[in-house]
């Protein structure tokens, strides 16, 4: 079955989503980030979504729910690179994915992630 | 699965299908069972909202609100169909979506039709928030009978 | 008789009875339109005193002679004024084509005696009539697309650009009234900005906006929420004190947006959060 990689970097996770998930896949994600954050210990998250040109509600709760569980298990997570066509719909809809940290980009979420937990 | 045919869209009478003189050069019917089925019509509806010149951000609210829909359908309505039409009033084009299922149906639209997402209400299918992204929004739902519900999106 | 002596007798006719044609005129205008104002009145009487003059000079030939030059000026102003007041291009050429009955009665009275030059004065008159008129339709119409450009240049104007204050900080300064389809430009453009130049904090001022009400309070915080999710701060300044009022009064809720009084002080806070102060020399 297909899986997005999910890249180690120090104490960090590194998820670069980059297709078009179906939702068995971002349940898959979901799955395979909570199971990461305990064996590697991690302590930070960092989901890039710099390529998504779309984000529904599915999707959007899949990255509220990850960040609600890492905070759990003692992981900070930023969500980065959002679109602003992507950012427009959403506030549209009205998911504003509270508890969810955000950055512009890879090089600045960890900036983020520095802060906050070294 | 059911055969779903343009019969499904029989009863569903709304000016919303009558008004419009329906172009024949995009007339597409697309099933909604599988999760794989959400990510084919959201390529097929960004697609043709490109080919419809529509702006970035109408793009992107149109096909975030079909992925919606389509999710509805395949997850509550028991599963359906999508139809694709092109339209024109007029001057104007649009793109019109129609989800239809034979589910159980919606027992209160008006429910529904509050946020399912942030407040507490509402029956967390988010047909409010994918009213807000379209132009046109239309919902017909009968307990035991199904659901439809048609959308457009209006180049301008 | 010549065209020549037909424009000599029809001038000096039109001069003679202007009192008479302009009665006849003013009260045929409000037949046929709903405006019978001072302005109208005014118009025919200026129309009417340059009409003579302009005949006996240069004829029925040809209205962009140089002896036509006052009536045209005049009849430029009217026309651009009638744009201005909402009239339509209709309206405006009925002013002149209406002047026609009031000139057939008088001519027919006046030339009773000489068929030949009745009619050649009529078919004269008629024609200029109709030139005249036309050309007040192109005015009305250059005039009104005129207005149109100025507009669209006042909107490309007003249409705010991103300014970028210092790395990281962006400023959008809106001015002017903000309305729906505005509102939506200007949030996708500075979220397109904060994108461009990888901006942390962007300062909305709104010293220059006059009237905030339900839906441009709900565009601001949507663009903010945007630009969050975007992962971008966001800090409205310039709130007047009216405004304030304003804000409260809607029950739209700012607690969680920075607010700062003016742009400077925005512009201190911002500085502040991207790690940079301002030091004055010794």
């Amino acid at each position: 079955m297909e899986r997005i990689p999910i890249l180690r970097i120090g104490d960090l996770l590194l998820v670069t989503i980059q297709v078009d998930m179906h939702d068995r896949l971002a349940m898959t994600l979901q799955d395979d980030l909570t199971e990461r954050i305990v064996r590697d210990q991690a302590k930070g998250v960092l989901i890039d979504i710099s390529a998504l040109d779309l984000v529904d509600s599915f999707i959007g709760r899949m990255i509220s729910n990850t960040a609600a569980m890492a905070r759990v298990l003692d992981a900070q997570t930023v969500l980065v690179g959002m679109q602003p066509a992507v950012a427009i719909t959403l506030v549209e809809l009205g998911l504003t994915l509270p508890g969810v940290k955000t950055a512009l980009n890879v090089e600045k979420g960890m900036q983020l992630l520095g802060k906050s937990y070294r | 699965m059911n055969d779903h045919g343009t019969s499904d869209l029989g009863r569903f009478n709304s000016p919303l299908l009558t008004r419009y003189a329906s172009t024949a050069d995009l007339h597409q019917v697309l099933p909604l069972v599988g999760d794989e089925h959400v990510v084919n019509v959201r390529k097929q509806v960004r697609e043709h909202a490109l080919e419809l010149k529509l702006s970035l951000v109408d793009q992107t609210k149109l096909v975030t609100a079909a992925s919606e829909l389509a999710r509805n359908t395949i997850k509550y309505g028991g599963g359906g169909v999508v139809v694709l039409e092109r339209l024109t009033d007029g001057l104007r084009k649009g793109l019109r979506l129609v989800f239809a299922d034979t589910g159980p149906g919606i027992p209160d639209i008006e429910l529904a039709l509050r946020d399912g997402f942030t407040s507490g209400g509402g029956l967390g299918l988010g047909l409010g928030g994918a009213k807000r992204l379209v132009d046109d929004f239309v919902i017909d739902s009968r307990p035991q009978e199904g659901t439809a519900v048609a959308i457009i999106k209006w180049k301008i | 008789m010549s065209i020549n002596d037909t424009a000599q007798r029809v001038a000096a006719l039109i001069k003679q009875f202007e009192g008479e044609i302009l009665t006849l005129w003013t009260s045929e205008l409000a037949a046929k339109t709903f405006r019978s104002d001072d302005a109208t009145e005014r118009h025919c009487r200026q129309f009417l005193a340059l009409l003579p003059t302009a005949i006996a000079g240069g004829g029925f030939d040809d209205i962009n002679s140089r002896h036509w030059d006052d009536v045209r000026t005049q009849l430029n102003e009217i026309s651009t004024q009638r744009a201005k007041a909402g009239s339509t291009p209709n309206e405006t050429a009925v002013f002149v084509f209406s002047l026609k009955q009031s000139l057939f009665t008088t001519m027919r009275r006046d030339l009773a005696n000489d068929p030949t030059q009745l009619a050649d004065g009529l078919w004269a008159i008629s024609t200029l009539l109709d030139q005249l008129g036309l050309y007040t339709v192109e005015v009305f119409q250059k005039s009104r697309d005129q207005i149109i450009v100025r507009q669209q240049h006042e909107l490309m104007e007003l249409s705010t650009p991103v300014v970028k204050l210092w790395h990281d900080v962006l400023a959008l300064p809106l001015i002017g009234t903000l309305d729906s389809a505005r509102s939506q430009v200007v949030m996708e453009s500075l979220l397109e900005k904060i994108v461009e130049t990888g901006a942390a904090i962007a300062i909305i001022d709104i010293t220059g906006v006059p009237t905030v009400d339900t839906l441009v309070a709900q565009h601001l915080m949507k663009t903010i929420a945007a630009a969050r999710l975007m992962g971008a701060d966001c800090i409205i300044s310039g709130i007047r004190p009216q405004i304030a009022q304003t804000i409260v009064h809607l029950g739209v809720n700012l607690e969680d947006v920075m607010t700062k009084a003016t742009l400077a002080d925005a512009f201190v806070v911002a500085l502040n959060r991207v790690g940079a102060s301002i030091q004055r020399n010794a």
